[in-house]
């Protein structure tokens, strides 16, 4: 079984990293690695992971699953359901290397997929419903497979997880090797949730991946309201909540991102109450209806997707974020030394303002399958009676 | 000579520990080069020394620090003055959040801006009065739960044009000790059973005092600082709190 590590708990704060480049230039795996262990103080060894978005060109229009599996018979389970529910492209081990600190990793592999909707439906499906497709297999997966997770799910995207300190799992997985145009790093400590590979971050669905520093007190109301929605939340730590929050609010609802922030993180009521009228209006009808949506307790958190990169703090911040600009770079990190240590000389080093987003999304046109979430999606066309239903259906319970 | 050091070859903890066998020899003076994201540098330092610090130095600069001279060339992140309780910090840049935290004594001459939570419980005891001057704006939660000593807030030194020079809960239970604004700030910004208040001669007197010391650090003009009239926070009531539950 998972060895779920258990340890006294001692104070300190994660550390969180990120760095895009608006051009979408590659960026190699060294500089994050770099950024992230100049905070090497903000964790405590139980936990660290890197996403990297656009490391899978040739692979760029399938969804590149990457499954961790505690052994080979909960892997084969997953090559089961994979082989009868999506077409494989391709598939293969993640390349890992010997790291003496790091015991009992488990199996990593990767599957270059598209969904299997049924035949005569195959032509007529779109973005959306492969999407939705996705999304549905990874929750039956990470629910009904003991001993394996789908880690990351997103096209020309991945995670690399586990426990360990930051330069151990990025020799591990062997991260200066990737070269992406967004990268995040995190580096744990745990607080209430075991340290184990699951919990490390970043969390994914899709192309969204989060790192977080901090806690998030309404888990409890946030995962009964995602389940609401067909997600599952399988990976016992409070962070993966917010992989499906931002999936909802922003993919399936069409939330434009900034809103979809505000809705992580609203104003208080007392701001609310000194705003023009037609903004009250939104923010009360924010708060009104994605009330459970609200992430209450500390944080800092970076997200991305395949687009943009966006920082967020608490709305009273409880939790540091810095940013910085150089040229076609964008940094953010828990400490502004994490920033200089790999860009010492920033045009502009700035701190956000709690419950402000940072948003920056890379220019248009720049990569394959690129996302921009800036404008939310324009209202929807009534739903036509005669439409073909594209479903993923449910594997059955074992 | 003063004592050289290029730290970005140590560990923090290297760092302190030569900066401590440094100043047990007799060193008076410290330059520090190199410094980024080190931890912890001068804590707890009891010794009349000066020292120069270029770079970003790392969380809690100077905690617990009773006597040093710090000149930072650079921004100071979370946590700068962590309950020092003798001293000075001179930054010649920015500052992160919680800068001051419970401090007991001494000075911090930030040039810019900083975050949130800056000064939050301060105390001041007898001749001890913790001074925190900011060149920029703050960030919300400035002087919360403040006990004693003084905070002034010029608002001038800014990258933010488009902020307030304070956030939100301004003050939110501060029972004792002085912040004093340049300019104006909106009193719905104030926690409650604050209010602002014109300055009265003494204040003006201790105002121009520590201003005067302010723009010797960083060449600032004093007459330009002090052409904007400046208002006082303060509790409005000897127990403001009485009667208050919960906000």
């Amino acid at each position: 079984m998972w060895l779920l590590k258990e340890k006294i708990k001692e104070m300190s704060g994660c550390g969180i990293a990120g760095i895009i480049n608006v051009k979408g230039e590659l960026i190699p795996g060294d500089l994050i690695i770099k950024s992230i262990c100049c905070q090497y103080e903000r964790g405590n060894g139980l936990g660290a992971g890197f996403a990297a978005y656009g490391i899978y060109p040739e692979h760029k229009d399938y969804y590149a699953l990457h499954v961790m599996a505690q052994d080979k018979s909960a892997l084969e389970k997953v090559e089961e359901i994979l082989a009868h529910k999506t077409f494989v492209n391709y598939k293969e081990p993640i390349p890992t290397k010997k790291v003496k600190t790091i015991k009992n990793a488990p199996l990593f592999k990767r599957y270059f997929v598209k969904p299997k909707f049924d035949e005569e439906y195959q032509m007529v499906c779109g973005e959306d419903e492969e999407d939705n497709y996705i999304v549905s297999l990874v929750m039956d997966i990470n629910e009904k497979v003991e001993g394996a997770y789908v880690i990351s799910s997103g096209k020309n995207m991945g995670v690399f997880k586990g426990v360990g300190f930051p330069d151990e799992i990025a020799e591990f997985f062997r991260i200066d090797e990737y070269k992406a145009f967004i990268w995040t790093a995190h580096n744990r400590f745990p607080t209430n949730t075991p340290g184990w590979w699951g919990g490390a971050h970043p969390f994914t669905i899709l192309d969204w991946s989060i790192v977080h520093n901090g806690e998030i007190s309404s888990y409890g109301t946030n995962k009964r309201y995602l389940e609401l929605f067909g997600y599952k939340c399988t990976l016992l730590t409070d962070t993966e909540v917010v992989a499906y929050l931002l999936d909802l609010l922003i993919r399936r609802h069409g939330l434009p991102l900034q809103l979809a922030c505000k809705a992580l993180a609203p104003p208080f009521w007392m701001e609310i109450d000194e705003m023009e009228e037609e903004e009250r209006d939104l923010y009360t009808a924010i708060r009104v209806v994605y009330g459970s949506a609200v992430l209450n307790g500390p944080f800092a958190i970076l997200f991305a997707y395949n687009g943009g990169l966006v920082g967020l703090n608490d709305r009273v911040k409880l939790r540091p974020l810095v940013c910085a600009k150089k040229g076609d770079f964008y940094y953010m990190a828990s400490e502004e030394a994490a920033i200089r240590s790999i860009c010492p000389d920033p045009e502009k080093v700035w701190a956000p303002k709690a419950g402000e987003p940072v948003i920056v999304e890379l220019e248009k046109g720049v990569i394959p399958n690129q996302r921009s979430y800036l404008e939310g999606r324009p209202k929807e066309v009534e739903e036509d009676a005669l439409r073909i239903k594209c479903q993923y259906i449910p594997l059955q319970s074992s | 000579m003063p004592f050289e050091l290029n730290a970005s070859i140590y560990h923090y903890s290297q760092v302190n520990n030569l900066i401590r066998e440094a100043i047990a020899k007799g060193e008076k003076e410290l330059i520090l080069t190199g410094v980024n994201g080190h931890r912890y540098l001068f804590a707890g330092v009891s010794a009349e020394v000066r020292a120069k610090i270029y770079g970003t130095p790392g969380l809690d600069l100077g905690c617990f620090m009773r006597g040093p001279r710090l000149e930072v060339f650079g921004n100071v992140q979370d946590g700068a003055g962590n309950t020092m309780d003798e001293g000075k910090i001179v930054v010649h840049g920015m500052g992160g959040d919680v800068i001051g935290y419970a401090m007991r004594g001494g000075k911090i001459h930030i040039y810019g801006d900083v975050g949130y939570r800056v000064g939050i419980h301060m105390k001041s005891y007898q001749d001890k009065v913790p001074v925190i001057i900011i060149g920029g704006k703050a960030g919300d939660f400035l002087g919360e739960y403040m006990a004693g000593g003084v905070i002034i807030l010029l608002g001038m030194n800014t990258i933010y044009p488009e902020r307030p020079i304070a956030g939100i809960y301004l003050g939110t239970g501060m029972h004792g000790g002085k912040i004093y604004v340049r300019g104006k700030v909106k009193e719905s910004y104030l926690g409650l059973g604050l209010k602002p208040y014109p300055l009265d001669g003494d204040d003006e007197k201790e105002l121009e005092r520590l201003l005067k010391e302010y723009c010797d650090d960083f060449q600032m003009d004093l007459s330009e600082v002090l052409k904007e009239d400046f208002v006082k926070i303060i509790p409005y009531t000897h127990r403001p709190y009485g009667k208050i539950y919960a906000y």
